[in-house]
């Protein structure tokens, strides 16, 4: 009997009988924790082991500040200061507050690879799928014993297969599209407790960034993680930022045996928007078109790489923002944010009338670049519209086009309606 | 390792064996500040209709069985600490909520996944003996039911008393 990608990578890190159903063992290549629970896993080593605490191994073992950066009040302060200061005495290297979201400095750092194990304590880390990575979010406890023993354990899942069926989509048509669509017909349980690996020629074409936004949202659907078969792009940048490994991640055998096949159809996929409160509750664009908007972020781990501000500036750089409109910009990494600076997107995305922020998960996470009251509807780019998460409004979440076009008509608006009105191909 | 004890069988008021027992149901938030293991046991599933007085009848080996998707909801680690606290021998549920699985084990509850055991005929008040190498339960009228073995892991932190004694054991690099 063959193996799935997961099984695959697993057979690679452990010892143990690897298949579904069974608990086993794991050597991590990668543990991390960032401002948000890491604080709570140097307290927790140091009141189990005591101050002098020695980790398996400091050089696989790092800190990403991402949550609140710099911090905005005195509680996140401390407690990044907390970490900073076990990073010192452990010899650890920390990624601080200007370095940006840390599943993205991982991609861009070579922190993972494809065919690696990473955890940390970020529940979207499953983005690492995208780079053929098995990324797995955990508690505070469970990366504490990670950081000492640079082991965990992991029941086996079983895997799902989604196949992607018809003709690729085209601009203004995105990834996120795909994304959401694929959302929809999975709903916010299809890949409950399961691994996921997608196929489908669409799949094949797909570059970094559109592999990172789709990954992203398997957490939305109840998944572990979700594989796409690396390409030629994904292999060759880490060759080029790993020096020091490997790099290949496992395909599936052809014998591999999966719990359940999905075929999506994606044959005339129109621009998607999940509508509060769920990310599941997701519609055509036209169906909820001409609400007001009065806010509009662009950015996050789902969507804040260069090409997502690239396709937010086909629109910016032509029409300005409409009159009374919050459009907010924040970049995933410090090294987007300065290829954005260096190419004139950030100019562009000024001119129109964009706020524009330093790169973090800010926007998404505790409000650092403002957060909605009551009655405030937000177009978001990022992967969760629950309330509460990103102020107290009204959250849909849609691509970087469908956000941008929003923020210049101020009302929900489908792309390829206001290109063809504005007379744009 | 064998484990015997009396047992709580989670049924309602039909008689039904109860799924979805949430983490509010075993340890209501309202106790969430309580952070002395010994002081948790008393409100054991008091927030589950017709168990709220589960920690006054329960004693000190006493097993407990439920239904599907035992644990579901929050993290909160009371929630296994409440069983630990009144010295539950072992839960056994047809089948855990993952992060209450992750929770159990890591704190060196025994736990042990019975699917179809709703149907075995076990009733509160039988004595039962499970066999946690081979996953065999069976009571004093000699009714077998075949649950899962508990995993290597398992065993390996059950033993050392936990994750992080079994991380003591392992020294770093290891
Ligand atoms: S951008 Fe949002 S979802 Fe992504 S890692 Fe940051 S807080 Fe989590």
């Amino acid at each position: 009997m063959g193996h799935t990608v997961i099984e695959k990578i697993f057979m690679n890190h452990s010892s143990d009988e690897v298949k579904p159903g069974n608990v086993i063992w794991l050597d991590i290549d990668t543990r991390t924790a960032r401002d948000f629970g890491g604080p709570n896993v140097v307290k927790r080593l140091e009141t189990v082991y005591g101050g002098d605490v020695e980790l398996a191994d400091p050089s696989r073992t790092f800190f990403t500040f991402d949550c609140v950066v710099p911090a905005n009040n005195i509680p996140y302060a401390n407690n990044q200061q907390l970490c900073r200061v076990f990073a010192r005495k452990k010899g650890m290297k920390v990624f601080d507050v200007d370095s940006g979201i840390g599943s993205h400095v991982a991609i861009e750092n070579g922190l993972c690879w494809p065919g690696s194990i990473y955890v940390g304590t970020d529940s979207h880390l499953n983005i690492l799928g995208a780079v053929g990575c098995f990324g797995q979010g955990m508690g505070d406890a469970d990366i504490a014993f990670a950081f000492k023993t640079g082991r965990n354990w992991f029941e086996v899942p079983e895997t799902i297969k989604v196949v992607f069926k018809g003709k690729p989509y085209e601009f203004p048509v995105t990834a996120k599209d795909l994304t959401l669509w694929t959302l929809r017909h999975m709903g916010s349980r299809g890949a409950l407790g399961c691994a996921v690996e997608f196929d489908g020629e669409v799949i094949e074409n797909l570059s970094m960034h559109e592999r990172i936004t789709l990954s992203s949202m398997v957490t939305e659907m109840g998944g572990i993680i979700g594989f796409i078969p690396p390409s030629e792009e994904i292999l060759a940048h880490f060759r080029n930022v790993t020096a020091n490994h490997e790099v290949a991640m496992p395909l599936p055998d052809a014998d591999a045996s999966y719990s359940r096949v999905v075929e999506i159809d994606i044959s005339g996929l129109q621009p998607q928007i999940a509508c509060p409160p769920k990310p599941d509750n997701v519609k055509d664009v036209r169906e909820v078109a001409g609400r007001p908007v009065d806010a509009v972020f662009i950015g996050s781990c789902t969507n804040g790489r260069v090409e997502d501000f690239h396709a937010a500036a086909k629109i910016f750089s032509r029409f300005p923002v409409h009159e009374g409109v919050m459009a907010k910009a924040v970049p995933a990494t410090k090294g987007v944010f300065g290829e954005l600076l260096a190419d004139g997107t950030i100019a562009a995305l000024y001119k129109a009338g964009v706020i524009i922020s330093n790169p973090g998960c800010g926007g998404c996470a505790s409000g650092q670049i403002g957060m909605t009251g009551k009655g405030e509807v937000q177009i978001s780019t990022s992967n969760r519209n629950f309330r509460g998460k990103q102020g107290d409004g009204d959250t849909y979440l849609a691509s970087p086009v469908v956000a941008a076009v929003c923020a210049v008509t101020g009302e929900i608006t489908d792309p390829a309606d206001f290109l063809a009105k504005e007379g744009i191909q | 390792m064998k484990i015997k004890g009396r047992v709580w069988v989670l049924t309602d008021a039909k008689g039904m064996l109860i799924d979805d027992i949430d983490t509010d149901m075993i340890f209501h938030n309202r106790y969430l500040a309580e952070t002395d293991i010994a002081k948790m046991g008393q409100y054991a599933l008091d927030n589950l209709n017709g168990w709220e007085d589960f920690a006054e009848k329960a004693a000190s080996g006493d097993i407990v069985i439920a239904g599907r998707n035992f644990g579901s909801g929050s993290s909160r680690q009371q929630a296994v600490d409440c069983f630990k606290s009144l010295g539950i021998s072992l839960l056994i549920a047809e089948s855990f909520g993952a992060i209450y699985k992750r929770n159990a084990i890591n704190s060196a509850m025994p736990i042990l996944e019975a699917p179809g055991i709703r149907d075995a005929g076990y009733k509160s008040g039988d004595i039962i003996e499970v066999n946690t190498e081979n996953g065999l339960i069976v009571n004093e009228n000699d009714i077998q039911f075949q649950g899962r073995a508990f995993s290597r892991v398992q065993r390996d932190i059950l033993t050392a008393g936990g994750l992080f004694s079994y991380a003591e054991k392992m020294g770093p690099g290891n």
